[in-house]
């Protein structure tokens, strides 16, 4: 399990990225996720990854089917995007952010 | 049916057994061990119940722990479900013999973005699968993945890999699927990944009656029932029919059971009806069935016997009633235990269910007679070749339970001598003794008429009799043959009145007769007595006269033989010679 953890401010965004061992479409959502939210969203967020492979009793929390799936759990409501998040206009969308 | 007979024969695909009553019949056995096998069906038809009991049928008498995946209800639902049915699912739970798995995808809640797969599906099912060391799965219904994830083509590349996977790891797996449109077995054509086995449920309404049929489309490697087979729902779960218990190999007691109507007993051999046999009593409106039917059951209870009486025309209080008028007291019976009266519309559910409820009776009740009255009223509506089945499937198991039924059956027929038995085609085959009631109008009024049709296995008499019903109770009384019909009712009183006066005259005469013999001897005997008397009295006149004659010629010897001494002289010589004399 790793934490990537920033700066807080008043709004942030709590998100979880579900992904199972490190395979290239895992590999590429992490990359793309940090990218995005160092663009749109610095410093206001705050990334946990869950490997499932490795804790798969996590998977029935969040109603986790498709990998990767990233949560966002704060703001509410709970949103998920499932994919490599390789498009970014999408996953902006999917988040609910203004891009900046 | 054949096929089913032997299930076994085929070798080398092993099967999970799905103790599921009529199923594992079918499937010779059971589903393919370690395969997937499709349930597809339209709502409402059964396929999370049959999923569900396969599960726990299989943790609680097999040993094999399953995992319950479902994606259109939740654990706590489902559980609820099936509680109806009797399934602890939170005790099983508890015992880690089974997983349940909530999968609940919105659509709202998802966006989509680049390359994805279902590998969360397969940790998921993984390690549900590994908790409790599972050997089935039920995914139930897989199809509502279609209407969460956008993109279609990804999930059917990865539902053909979660199938190829669960048979990799050798599960015995149900996946439900929706009926499609039209012919389609499902509505997105999951039967083009689940090949082995296919299993599809319908549940269909006809003249108001709900029926639901099983059918096994498909079994790669394996022999199976290929027929629609009506299948229940009930108390204890799910219940398939199949007629393959008509492989009629039970046993044939030769004990002898009395029907109750001494005189009956007698035209059937003089012994009554086997025992574990099974009896028809058919005839028009108020012929008296009932009335033989419960006397039947009264027999039983007064042998110590326990009787069970399904009557599907009246409640039991009016069944109570009505044979208190022919003398008949069932209450005492009733209060001891030994007669029980289930009394149902036959309109309250299809044919199948009231078989199950009979079944789930006559197993709590364990009697040794049952009567069904009548049998036609469950028969309503419904074609021969539908009924026949089922009712099979009753009397096998009767049979088999060594219980000896008794059916009565309305006949619509009218008064034309082949109608009643027309009518009875369908099921008097199943029957071995058959009895037949018919109203014979004669002479200003209705009698009832009995005769035995057909009794397997004994003599049985070809006499009509007249069937009497009376506040002493029920009678059969020999009919009076007159020149060209039976005479019953007052014609038979009549007859026999006739007859008796006859009788009567006929002795009358002969007394008669016998007094003017007497009468005759006597005058016969006077006759001879006073000829008698007569020849006496002649013979007594003849002696006198020889006596007066001999008299007379003494006299006169004496006289010469004076006069010839006194006279004396040259004849002295001759003298003393006649008197020496």
């Amino acid at each position: 399990m790793n934490k990537t953890r920033t700066r807080t401010t008043t709004k942030t965004y709590e998100l979880r990225l579900y992904v199972a061992g490190h395979t290239a479409k895992s590999l590429a959502a992490l990359a793309n996720l940090k990218r995005i939210c160092e663009t749109h969203l610095a410093g206001q967020y705050r990334i946990e990854v869950i490997d499932l492979t490795k804790t798969p009793e996590l998977a029935v929390g969040d109603q986790i089917l498709a990998l990767p799936t990233l949560v966002r759990r704060l703001p509410e409501p709970i949103k998920k995007i499932i994919g490599d998040l390789s498009n970014e206009e999408r996953v902006l969308v999917g988040l609910d952010v203004q891009p900046v | 049916m054949n096929k089913q007979t032997s299930p076994r024969a085929t070798p080398g695909l092993p099967k999970a057994p799905t103790g599921i009553t009529g199923l594992d019949e079918i499937t010779g056995g059971g589903l393919p061990a370690g395969r997937p096998t499709l349930v597809c069906g339209s709502a409402g038809c059964g396929k999370t119940m049959l999923a569900m009991e396969f599960l726990v049928r299989g943790a609680a008498e097999f040993g094999e722990p399953g995992v319950f995946m479902m994606f259109e209800e939740n654990a706590a639902e489902l559980t609820a479900n099936v509680r109806s049915l009797g399934f602890d699912l939170d005790r099983l739970v508890k015992e880690k013999k089974i997983a349940l798995d909530h999968v609940h995808i919105e659509r709202s809640e998802i966006e989509e973005t680049g390359e994805y797969d279902l590998e969360g599906l397969f940790i998921r099912l993984g390690h549900a699968i590994d908790s409790i060391g599972a050997k089935r799965v039920v995914l139930d219904t897989v199809e509502a993945l279609f209407a969460g994830l956008p993109n279609h083509a990804i999930l059917r590349a990865e539902l053909r890999r979660l199938f190829r996977w669960l048979k990799n790891r050798g599960m015995t797996a149900i996946i439900t699927g929706e009926k499609g449109e039209g012919n389609a077995i499902t509505r997105y054509g999951l039967e083009e990944y689940v090949a082995d086995c296919v299993i599809t449920l319908d549940h269909r309404v006809t003249e108001q009656i709900s029926t639901r049929r099983l059918r096994v489309l498909k079994y790669r490697g394996s022999v199976h029932g290929t027929n629609e087979y009506p299948f229940l729902i009930g108390e204890r779960g799910f219940s398939v029919l199949p007629i393959t218990s008509l492989r009629l190999d039970h046993a044939a007691p030769a004990g002898r059971l009395a029907t109750g109507i001494a005189r009956l007993d007698e035209m059937l051999g003089g012994q009554g009806v086997f025992r574990g046999s099974s009896v028809l009593v058919s005839g028009a409106p108020g012929t008296g069935k009932s009335s033989i039917g419960a006397k039947f059951a009264e027999a039983a209870c007064r042998r110590g016997e326990r009787a069970l009486l399904f009557a599907y025309e009246e409640s039991s209080a009016q069944i109570l009633r009505n044979m208190r008028s022919i003398g008949m007291d069932l209450a005492p019976w009733v209060k001891k235990g030994l007669l029980q009266i289930y009394a149902s519309r036959p309109t309250l559910s299809g044919l199948e269910q009231h078989l199950l409820a009979m079944h789930d009776m006559v197993k709590a009740f364990r009697p040794a007679v049952v009567v069904v009255d009548p049998i036609s009223n469950l028969t309503i509506e419904r074609s021969d070749a539908e009924v026949m089945p089922t009712l099979m499937r009753l009397i096998d198991f009767l049979k088999q339970q060594q219980i000896t039924s008794l059916f009565t059956s309305l006949t619509t027929g009218g008064s034309g001598t082949n109608a009643a038995e027309d009518s009875q085609v369908g099921v008097s085959s199943l029957m071995d003794t058959w009895l037949l009631l018919r109203n014979v109008e004669f002479n200003g009024e209705r009698n009832r008429l009995i005769y035995v049709l057909k009794s397997r296995g004994m003599a049985n008499s070809n006499q009509v009799r007249e069937f009497v019903l009376s506040d002493a109770g029920i009678d059969l009384v020999d009919v009076y043959l007159g020149a060209d019909r039976v005479l019953t009712g007052t014609a038979r009183v009549a007859q026999a009145a006739h007859e008796r006066s006859a009788a009567k005259l006929r002795r009358e005469d002969h007394e008669r007769k016998l007094r003017q013999l007497a009468a005759r001897r006597k005058a016969i005997e006077a006759q001879i007595a006073a000829l008698n008397a007569q020849g006496e009295a002649e013979a007594a006149e003849v002696k006198f006269a020889i006596a007066q004659e001999s008299l007379q010629e003494t006299t006169t010897q004496q006289n010469s033989a004076a006069m010839a001494q006194l006279r004396g002289g040259s004849k002295g010589g001759n003298a003393p010679k006649r008197g020496s004399r």
